[in-house]
């Protein structure tokens, strides 16, 4: 399998360098005001913010380890990245199963499909969390560009 | 909440699957070693002592265990040379419940209040080298015996709130403990195969942060990964972490200087 040639000794440590153990103090809501959004019919009908979404910013926030991080539970046809998980569904071919709307909610809160969902809400209200770490308060994971970008992206995957 | 619709209902029984799976090989959950779920590359590197980088800090502890502190005796005066008077079914057993404190006591803080007790100090700061390198000697010694927290009596709300913290959503990322550990120990996360998160590989050596760390520690780089504010390593959350973290791998191997993601 990939996983053991990858896993080999002299490249143990080298791995370690390409995952990182905490995420960048990022940049992620700078600048940029928290719209509410609203679910109906599990979906997430207007844009945040009106904003206009870039399918090639979102593939990019998508493969990057201390942006989207989709990669760490989901496979997505990025092949320059070899590190991907299976904690969730293969996002492969999204865009012809699910509306711009449902995939928009997936994004910001996957817990409105499933309670228990281990995957992060990138764009969950803020105040509704838990000991978030201090330089991070207040902000959600992606603002709102980031979002509309990540969902252009999984939309055009046909 | 909202009325279904029929397509939702489809939605649903398409997601469910999923999570009736998960959820119910957690109801039968066995406690199973982080070991067990290593490349055999890292298992082998584990078993091998003189391959095992997390030995450093075993052999570092072991200097210091014979170290006088400022009153003139050493760790060694009391449990002998290399610790052979220790009981190891003891080291297994912590966190253990110390009537004079009135609170449970972990190993780590076992090993404080004796250097700065008995040995007359300095102390060490909690979280320090000098402690986790004698922590990780002394669990050392019990090397394959089987962790068993009793967590009856004054243990048992101690444990009850660590369970609870191992079930509260933490950070931006708003996940529980038990989400990854108990739901999705198996597959795999960011390149990493997800374990039970248990603690008997602990003080072990993590390669991804390339050294040494105690149970606490390893919470620290959860949390961190969960966009959460850690807590100190010697606060009421982490201690009763410990406890539930340790009881809940009663049965397993310790298997101090672990090699772990
Ligand atoms: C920690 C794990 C994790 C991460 C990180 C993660 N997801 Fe998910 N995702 C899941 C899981 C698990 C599901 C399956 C449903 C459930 O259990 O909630 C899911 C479901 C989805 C779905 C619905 C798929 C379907 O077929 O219904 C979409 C779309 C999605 N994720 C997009 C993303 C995007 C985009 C990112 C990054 C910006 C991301 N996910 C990051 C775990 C994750
Ligand atoms: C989003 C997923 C996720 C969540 C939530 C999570 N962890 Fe982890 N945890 C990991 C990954 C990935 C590893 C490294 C692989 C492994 O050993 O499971 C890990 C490893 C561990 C380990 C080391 C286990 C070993 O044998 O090496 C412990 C202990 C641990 N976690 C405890 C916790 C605690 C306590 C919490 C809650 C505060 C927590 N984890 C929340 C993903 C998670």
């Amino acid at each position: 399998m990939q996983k053991t040639r990858l896993f080999r000794l002299p490249l143990l440590f080298a791995a370690s360098l390409i995952i990182p153990t905490t995420y960048a103090t990022d940049a992620s809501s700078s600048g940029q005001p928290y719209y509410e959004w609203k679910v109906e019919n599990f979906e997430i009908k207007e844009p945040l913010g009106g904003l206009e979404g870039n399918a090639v910013r979102g593939k990019a926030i998508a493969g990057n380890q201390s942006r989207g991080n989709c990669l760490a539970c989901h496979l997505l046809p990025i092949p320059e990245e070899p590190f991907f998980g299976n904690l969730g569904p293969p996002l492969t071919g999204i865009g012809s199963r699910q509306s711009t709307g449902m995939i928009r909610l997936h994004v910001v809160d996957q817990s409105r499909f499933n309670p228990e969902t281990v995957m992060p809400g990138y764009y969950r209200t803020p105040a509704q969390l838990n000991r978030v770490a201090k330089a991070l308060k207040g902000k959600t994971w992606l603002n709102a560009q980031e979002i509309e970008d990540v969902v252009a992206y999984l939309t055009s995957l046909k | 909440m909202k009325i279904l619709t029929l397509s939702n209902c489809f939605f649903f029984a398409l997601t469910l699957p999923l999570t009736t799976i998960t959820l119910s090989a957690a109801h039968a959950q066995q406690p199973v070693s982080g070991y067990d779920y290593l490349t055999p590359e890292m298992q082998e590197m584990q078993i091998d002592d003189f391959g095992n980088p997390g030995m450093l800090t075993v052999d570092a502890g072991e200097i210091r265990f014979s170290t006088a502190g400022k009153n003139g005796k050493s760790c060694a005066s009391c449990h002998g040379d290399d610790g052979s008077k220790l009981d190891i079914k003891h080291i297994a057993s912590y966190p253990v419940y110390s009537t004079a404190l009135k609170k449970p006591l972990t190993l780590r803080g076992q090993i404080l209040l004796c250097q700065d007790e008995r040995i007359g100090g300095p102390s060490l700061g909690h979280s320090s080298a000098e402690a986790l390198q004698l922590e990780a000697f002394v669990r050392r010694l019990a090397l394959g015996e089987t962790v068993n927290v009793d967590v009856s009596g004054e243990m048992a709300p101690y444990y009850e709130a660590g369970k609870n913290l191992f079930h509260t959503r933490w950070g931006q990322v708003d996940i529980a403990c038990h989400q990854c550990h108990v739901y999705h120990a198996g597959r795999t996360f960011r390149g990493q195969t997800l374990s039970q998160g248990q603690s008997n590989g602990f003080p072990g050596y993590r390669y991804t942060a390339g050294k040494a760390v105690s149970t606490p520690e390893r919470i620290t780089g959860c949390l961190a990964n969960l966009r959460a504010e850690p807590y100190a390593s010697d606060s009421v959350e982490y201690i009763n972490l410990e406890v539930y973290m340790n009881a809940r791998g009663n049965g397993l191997k310790i298997e101090t200087p672990g090699i772990r993601y």
